[in-house]
Formats: C-alpha cells, structure tokens, sequence
C-alpha cells in the first residue's frame, strides 16, 4: 500500500471498537482513507479533532500504539483499457498475478448523472429466455435484479444472460462469492472466450464481508470508464447484494447506530440506490446495465433488502421452482421489468403486450383452478384447460432453459391459445386475433 | 433574520451529511449556510442548535470536508424564487435549474438560477396608480407559455401599500423595476417581478379556504368515478413497489383537467424522471393542444442525489404550487414518493441521536405530514377570484404493510385513499386500485354531491354508491364459492360474482399504455357506467353455473373491445350492437 514520505504517522488510539479506532489527528477530510496497522480504513465521524475511521478487515489484533496514515484521499481506482480481462479485489489491486494496471486515478463513488443528460433507456436485450424476453423484456440501461432463494442456481442463469446479451463489456462484482463460483465464473468466461471483455472485482467468502462494501463502487467506476469515456455498452453483474446490505448492518451496528427494519441501517434505501442509479442509458451510446442477484429467505421479499430494493430497481426477476415441471422458472406473477413498455410491441411485434397479459392472466386462472383442487372442490371444464395451458406455458415458455427468439415465444403462446381456450376467454384486441389466431 | 453582520462559524464535526458548526454570533433555525471546501460552497440548512453548536445539514456529499473550515451564515430560510418562466423548468429540490448545468455529472456546490435575467416577458398591468394593494394582489400580467402569469405584490410584505408608479405595457426583463409601492408612512418599495418565499412557510395570501366542492376529473376510471378527488383536494397513493403508483400518477399528470402540473420526483427512479422529460414534450395537452411539457415543471431530487435536498424538494414543489394558486390558477401537485422524504427525516433524525418514534422515524412524523398536506386546498383569493392545489402523493410502504407509519400517518392527512393491492397487481388489474377498501371522503360532503348531481347527472351519485354495492356483494359471493365450491352455492352467487368481474373489468381495470383507454372523460364515463349498470340490474337465466362464466366473459370482452375503440366511433358502436344482442338472447 503507498507511503508518501511526509506523511504524518500517528501512534496513539485513544478507542477501538470491534470496526472502527478513533485518535486525534489535524487536517483529516471526511470519507479520506488511511492505514491503520497496516489494514485499509475510512474515515467515517470527525469531532474537533478525534477521527473515527473503520478498519474495513476489522480491528481484530489491532494495538493502541498502531501506526496510522491518512492517505488525503478517498478510495481510488486507476481506469484504462488495460482493466479488460483482469481480475481484482475489493480494493481494486490485481488478484490473478498479472501487472498492475496503469491509468488514470478515479475516485469511486463518483457523484450522480444529471437527470436531464441522461436519455430514455430504448435498446432490447435479447437473452433467449422467455421468461425475461416474453414477459419482463430487459433494456439497456436498466437495472434489475434476480430474486432467488439461495438453492436457485442464480449465479448460472445471469452468466447466460451476461454472456448471450450483445455488450461492449462485462463488470462483475462479487461480493461475499464461494470460491466455487467465483471459479464457476470465470471458467464460464472463459470458455465462452469472453474473458478478454470481463472484468471482475470479487471479494470471496474468505475476505472479510465489511470490505464488500467497496466493490460495487470499484466496478462502477470502471462501468462509467468503459461507459462515458468509451461510448461502450457495459453490463455491470452484483451478486450478492444480499450479503453487500448485511456488510451495511454489520457496520451501522457496530457503530451504534439505530436500526430501522430487520436490523437493517435507516439509510439502506439511499445506500442501495446510489449503487444501482449508475444504471444509465447516455445520449451519446454509452449505457450502463446492472442486473444483480437478491437472495431472499425462505422466498420473504417483505424483508427489507428485498423490498428496498424492489422499490429502487426498475423490475425483478423471480426465480422458483415449478414443481409439476422440475424445472426453476421465471415466475411471471412475482417478476417484473418496468422497462419491458418502452420496447415490447414497438421493438418487437405488435402483438406483444396483449398476448403477454393475457398468458399471464390465463396463468393466474390456473392458480386460482389448483387452490379449488387443492380444497378439495371439483374443478370445471374451463378449470381443467387452465391447469393444462399453465403446465404446457411453464414447460415450453417460462422455464429457464428455454432459448428461443422473441417471435417464436409470440407463436408458441398463440399455439397455446388455440389449443386450450377460446377467442373471448382469450379477450385480446379483435385485429390481433384475425391476424394472428391459431386453431 | 436579517442581520448587519454575517454570522460566520467553524466546522467542529462531521458525521456523513450532518455537520456541527461552532459559531460566532446568532443563527436560526432552518437558517441557510455555506460550508467552504477549497472552491466549493456547500449548502446546508440548520435543524438544531446547542449552546455554540449549530447542527446543520449539509445537501451535498461531505466528502473532502475538514473540521476548521470556514461557515457563513445567510441570515434567510431556504428560500425559492418566484416570477415568469418556471414553468417547463426542470430543478432539483433546492430549484436549482438542472439543464443549466454544464458536464454529465452534477457537480457538487455547483447552484444555477431558477429564472432566465434575459428574456424580455410580454407585461401587462393590471392595477393602476392610486390603487390600494396588499402581500398577493395582482399587479400585472405576463404572457408565460400563453398562461396569464400574475406578477403579485410581493408575499413577505405586510399592511397596505398604495401603488404610486407601474411601467406601461411592454416587454421587460424580471429584473426590471415595473412598480413602485408606498406604505402607510410615506416609504416606497420598488418592486420587479421577482420575489422570494421560505419553502417551509405557507403562502396565506387569500382570503378563505373553503371545503373543496368541484370534481377534478382526471380520466382515470376508478378515481373519477368510483372516488373521485376534487379540486383543491388532497388523496393518497399508498402500494407495494411494482404495484402501479408511478404510472397512476403519471396518468393522472397527463390527463387531469388542471392550468398546471407539478412534478415532484422525491427520491425515485431518475429513468421515471427522464420518460417525463422525454414524453411531455410530444404529448398534447387535450385541453389547450399545447405540448404537456408547457404546463409542467419538474422537480426532480431522485434517489440519487443528496438526501437533505430530498426533504427540501417536496417544500419546493409546494411552494411554486402556492405561487400559482395565488394567480387564480388550477393546480396539480404530485409527490413521489412522500415515503422517501419521511426516510429522509429519519435518516436526519438518527444521526441528530433524537429519541425514536416508531420503526426509528421521527416522533412528529405525524405532525409534519398534516401540515404539509393541509397547505393544498381550493381558496378564494382576495379579488375574488378562485384558485386550487390539489395534492396527490404517493406512499411506499415498507413490506407493503400498510399499519407503517408513512401509510397511517397520511391517512389521517390525506382525504382520498387509492390503495394498491398486490394481488391486483399480480394479476394485471390495472389500476391496482382496491376498489372496496379505497375511499373519497369527498362524496360524502353535501356540496360534492349536489356538484356531480347539477354537472354530471341527478341519478349520478346513486348509480356510483350501486356500483360500489356490486362489488362488495361480488367479493362476498366469491368468498362464499371459495368456501363452500361451485356448486356449493346457488347458481345466483355465481351472477352476483360475475356482475362484479364485469364491474371490475370494464370500470375499474384500465390500460394506461393504450392510447384511447388511458383516458376516459367523464362523459364517456358515464355512457360506460350506464351501459354496465344495464346488464347488472338484468336479470339473466342460466341453466348451470359454468354458463354463468362463459355468458359474463363474452359479454366482458364486447365491452373491452369497446374500451379499446374511440367513443362513439363505428367500431365501437358495433361492438355495442353485438354486446346488446348477446344480452338479448339471455334475458329472462
Ligand atoms: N395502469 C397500468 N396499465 C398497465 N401496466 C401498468 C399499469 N400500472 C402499472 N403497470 C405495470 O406495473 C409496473 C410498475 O408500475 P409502477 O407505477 O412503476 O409501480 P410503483 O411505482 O408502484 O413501484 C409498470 O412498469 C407497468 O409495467
Ligand atoms: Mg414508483
């Protein structure tokens, strides 16, 4: 870690709790890094002249006659075309082995994009997934995330998507990983031959979770690079933001503050959203997209990461397992872009938004015929199709294996139509039926 | 607050955007500074002193700032500038106009005027030497977006002024000196056309506050009809995320029947911001055929940028309402989403170590939201005139429970009620709107009623309270068939359940992406309304439940089709001719 030579070295801790030490100090700036005993640390309360800064490692071992210097800086990261294909920590410094990276300083946590430069997000991705093309087209320049328990594979369906989505770039931010799939990630790159346009930031199960807190910023800063500097289209990858919120809550607690919902910090709303408001569609062609995983417990998204974050991101993608099927599917009625309307039926066919709503309502028909059962009443005719359509749709449309074009799925849903139900059960705008009906 | 001296003071703490200043001399509370920090001046607002302390928070990023650094103090509250071309504009929270901003990146201490110095305004006066004027009373007109702008006395003043010179009818900057007034002991005021007004203070330059009466129809079905808001009324917007409340509001913002909307984006999405900024500018304002963009000014403080300035912009949204309503104008405020200002409160109120209401929020919480919503209403203005702000605001509740604070302290505030319902939701019912636990207090003031009886028919109000009626009978019925099965119950629960669905599928359920669905005027309305009521009031034979069904959604989807097709057009009376035999066939 750097040294400048007249830097002053202070020795003296008058407090230490589990994550932050507080000593006396002149001429500290708020949010300024330092090093204490060697260990990366942030300024986080000023009072006259006691600073408190938190040791991102934790204080664990830390002596009151600890060396600490103030760097005069915030957290940093050096930007330029070199970043593509390399892997880093947390703090930004290479993990594979190879050179450090020469470029330009950034600090991270860079401020906000002034609402009227930015331009409406208005580009399809195409992922191939039904689920999501169908029903929750995705759009560059949106950020979204996978709602999932933590038995989903989520981590393997947004490599998919990463990978069949047409980007300049792709940033991963992996927070709180197993080493499994941190490997899983990067075998998946690099057998896609993809790797040359990755860049990963990943803090691992064996780092200590606080400094997670870095690592969206760190891939962020890169994303605005690629993104602003380079009109490039980069798609920004957050897993888990889950275990990002409860670094937040570890921190706040520790630090005494009082906890709002779950445990959780009364900032955790505005924490969230500065991360995910870098998503962002630039007049100029450059656009950022964060798609990121929320793991949720037991399927709870009334937990306050889950709903924070429901309230800030533009739509989710529900993952859960049909158990008639045996397959995990995107479940159409917990998962939502609210984007899908500036592309469905204008980037894709006509028919789009009607055939969609009306698949979903039908789906919605079949829950309702499968409570009946389930409470043991009998079901009618119509009950029956339902229940039929609905395992034929979550098979063929919204199982996540499914890898089709957008005009296929429109098709397969009419053939759905046709076969199980009639034109007013149906009640679809009539020049679309004429148009498109199938018997 | 004005002082001879600057109050000046030293940064002696800092904890995230709360800083603790040491100072040298008097400051107030909610009084303005300005933090040095190398070039930059960050604004903060006092919330609390102590002894030598002043505790203000500051609405930029701390980042950088060192204790000793320089504060001076303005002696003002956080104040707005009134006067022609607000309108359009898009500001942040503290009316800082952003397209004036240079680079992609806002830029912290970086503050832009609210008003164009240069452009010359078409002026017009309206009283004349001799006159005598109060705070409020209309001097003169300019032409701002071909809406009658007043150029009013200014609010601060107080007692009677005589008005001793007006320049004559031209073309002036805001700047320029175009009256001069005299008070009671001989001292002129020189007045422009621009003042200034304390965002947290209420503009009280009327002369009455009526209940609200007049219906504020804003093409939304299930509000005009079934809980109508009025003008000068105030209604919430409480749903889980993903339920509907942005779109609803932004429908309403399109359509409603007001001279001017306001926009306050309070720490949302700034996408939702930038499809306004995208869309009204091609969208024809029914009334006028002027772009919806002229009659609307934004106020965008999304979730990213600075929490303070978050509580500061829905003050500033109200307070350019209250300066129009003050010109005899109509208007429509939206605040999305209150919750994130409550949040902000709360953030402000955790660090201040104050002792916490309920789930951590602030203990007046309840008293803040009152007074903000009790600054809407209709007023009669001192000449005579009338003028509105109707409020609508949007609430986020946590985990979607509605006994959070936020939801019951607005209920109390706010007298409509547009609960979103995540079942709804799921299931694509849109508006989400809960039509049985949703209310209008509204229809049940006399003046309401005896309003929509004169304006939109005498059997109105009735047919509405029927409607009502069906669903909740719907809702039961279903209850019933879930309980006891389909054929558990007689084939008369199934009608009755199915008179509802009608209810809900041609009334309430609206598509606010097409384009003839997504607004309905109150005529329209009322043909539909009617035209339901007809097959409800029917009574049908059906030989088995499952006949019940398949009757009711042919007879719905007509009715769709009719939705979807221009009112009276060829298409839609056709639709109507079919939908007519259909029913013929079934009567008893
Ligand atoms: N009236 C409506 N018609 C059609 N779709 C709607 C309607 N209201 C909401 N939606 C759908 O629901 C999504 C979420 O709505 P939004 O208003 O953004 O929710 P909220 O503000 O409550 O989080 C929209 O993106 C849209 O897809
Ligand atoms: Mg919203």
């Amino acid at each position: 870690m750097e040294s400048q030579a007249f830097q002053k070295v202070y020795t003296k801790l008058t407090n230490i709790t589990k994550a932050t030490v507080t000593l006396k100090a002149d001429g500290v700036g708020y949010d300024e890094i330092a090093t204490v005993h060697g260990r990366l640390a942030q300024v986080v309360k000023i009072m006259g002249n006691d600073i408190t800064l938190q040791i991102f490692e934790g204080t664990e071992g830390i002596p009151t006659n600890a060396e600490v210097s103030f760097l005069g800086r915030p957290p940093q990261l050096k930007v330029s075309d070199e970043l593509a294909g390399r892997f880093f920590n947390a703090f930004g410094e290479p993990i594979d082995g190879g050179p450090e990276i020469q470029g330009e300083v950034r600090d991270i946590g860079s401020p906000s994009v002034n609402p009227v430069r930015r331009k409406q997000p208005s580009n399809l991705i195409a992922t191939g997934i039904a689920g999501i093309d169908l029903n929750n087209s995705l759009v560059s320049g949106q950020k979204i995330p996978f709602f999932a328990d933590p038995d989903q594979p989520y981590n393997q369906v947004m490599a998919m998507v990463a990978l069949r989505a047409k980007t300049d770039k792709i940033i991963l931010g992996g927070m709180g990983l197993t080493n499994d799939d941190y490997l899983y990630f990067k075998n998946v790159f690099d057998n896609a031959g993809a790797l040359d346009r990755i860049i990963s930031f990943v803090n691992t199960t064996e780092n200590p979770p606080v400094e997670r807190l870095l690592v969206p910023d760190m891939a962020l800063t890169a994303a605005e690079y690629f993104a602003v500097d380079k009109n490039e289209s980069v798609l920004v990858l957050l897993t888990d933001m889950t275990l990002f919120a409860d670094a937040l809550s570890i921190v706040s607690n520790r630090m005494d503050q009082i906890p709002s919902k779950d445990s959780m910090p009364g900032s955790l709303y505005s924490d969230l959203a500065r991360i995910y408001e870098k998503a962002v569609q630039f007049p100029s062609g450059g656009s950022i997209t964060i798609i990121a995983v929320t793991t949720l417990s037991g399927g709870d998204i009334t937990h306050a990461i889950p709903d924070n974050t429901g309230y800030i991101t533009e739509g989710q993608l529900f993952l859960r397992r049909d158990s008639e099927i045996g397959k995990v599917i995107v479940d159409p009625f917990r998962s939502l872009s609210r984007l899908k309307q500036l592309v469905v039926g204008k980037q894709t066919r006509e028919d789009h938004p009607q055939v969609m709503n009306s698949a979903i309502r039908l789906y919605a028909d079949a829950a309702n015929a499968r409570t009946k059962l389930e409470n043991g009443f009998d079901l009618t005719d119509y009950d029956e199709r339902t229940l039929k359509f609905a395992r034929e749709y979550s098979d063929r449309l919204l199982a996540i294996d499914v890898n089709v074009d957008t005009d296929t799925m429109l098709d397969i849903s009419w053939e759905l139509f046709g076969k199980y139900f009639n034109k007013a059960e149906v009640a679809i705008r009539e020049n679309l039926v004429k148009k498109y009906w199938k018997n | 607050m004005a002082r001879e001296n600057k109050t000046t003071g030293k940064v002696a703490g800092i904890v995230a955007n709360l800083v603790i200043v040491e100072v040298d001399g008097p400051v107030g509370q909610n009084e303005i500074c300005f933090i040095t920090l190398k070039e930059e001046r960050l604004m903060a607002e006092v919330i609390k002193v102590v002894g030598k302390h002043a505790y203000v928070q500051v609405f930029e990023s701390t980042r950088g700032l060192k204790a000793g650094s320089l504060v001076e103090f303005q002696g003002h509250l956080l104040e707005v500038t009134l006067g022609p071309g607000i309108l359009s504009r898009n500001y942040d929270g503290l009316q800082n106009d952003l397209d004036k901003m240079e680079g992609v990146f806002l830029k912290r201490g970086e503050y832009t005027d609210p008003l164009n110095r240069e452009k010359l305004w078409p002026f017009k006066p309206l009283a004349k030497p001799g006159d005598t004027l109060a705070a409020g009373d209309w001097l003169a007109e300019v032409d701002e977006n071909d809406m009658p702008h007043k150029i009013m006395v200014p609010f601060k003043l107080t007692g009677r002024y005589t008005l001793k010179s007006i320049v004559p009818e031209g073309v002036y900057t805001v700047d320029h000196k175009i009256a001069v007034i005299t008070d009671s002991e001989g001292n002129d005021t020189e007045l422009t056309m621009v003042q200034k007004w304390p965002v947290k203070l209420a503009i009280r330059a009327y002369k009455e506050k009526p209940r609200p009466f007049k219906l504020l129809e804003t093409g939304v079905r299930c509000m005009d009809t079934l809980n109508p808001i009025t003008e000068g009324g105030t209604g919430f917007i409480p749903g889980p995320f993903g339920t509907g409340k942005t779109v609803l509001q932004h429908a309403i913002s399109k359509q409603a029947e007001a001279d001017i909307v306001i926009i306050a984006a309070c720490g949302e999405r700034a996408n939702e911001v930038v499809e306004v900024f995208t869309e009204f500018p091609e969208l024809d304002d029914p009334r006028t055929g002027k772009k919806l963009i002229e009659r609307t000014i934004i106020i965008a403080n999304t979730s990213n940028m600075p929490v303070a300035a978050r509580e500061a912009s829905v003050y500033t949204a109200m307070t350019i309402a209250e300066y129009y309503r003050a010109m005899g104008l109509k208007v429509l405020l939206m605040a999305d989403s209150t919750s994130r200002w409550a949040q902000a409160l709360r953030e402000m109120s955790n660090r201040l170590e104050e002792l916490p209401g309920p789930d951590a929020f602030p203990m007046d919480l309840s008293a803040i939201i009152s007074n903000f919503y009790s600054r809407a209403g209709f007023v009669y203005l001192n000449n005579g005139e009338t003028g509105s702000i109707t409020f609508i605001g949007t609430v986020s509740p946590a985990g979607g429970n509605l006994k959070e604070p936020v939801t019951e302290s607005t209920r109390k505030a706010a007298r409509c009620f547009y609960g979103l319902n995540q079942g709804r939701a799921d299931s694509k019912r849109y508006p989400a709107i809960d039509p049985i636990d949703s209310y209008s207090k509204y229809l049940e003031y006399p003046e309401v009623q005896a309003y929509l009886e004169k304006n939109v028919s005498e059997k109105w109000l009735g047919d509405v309270l029927k409607a009502k009626d069906i669903l909740l009978r719907g809702k039961e019925a279903m209850e019933q068939i879930n309980i006891l099965g389909d054929d558990g119950v007689p084939i008369t629960f199934h009608e009755r359940f199915w008179k509802s669905e009608l209810i809900d599928f041609v009334i309430l359920q609206q598509d606010a992406f097409d384009k003839i669905d997504s607004s309905s005027p109150m005529k329209r309305q009322q043909y539909m309304l009617a035209k339901v009521l007809e097959v409800a009031d029917a009574s049908f034979s059906f030989g088995h439940f499952e006949d019940v069904s398949s009757f009711f959604k042919t007879v719905i989807n007509q009715f769709k089709q009719m939705n979807y097709s221009e009112f009276k057009s060829e298409g839609f009376e056709r639709y109507e001719n079919e939908l007519d035999s259909i029913i013929k066939e079934r009567l008893n």
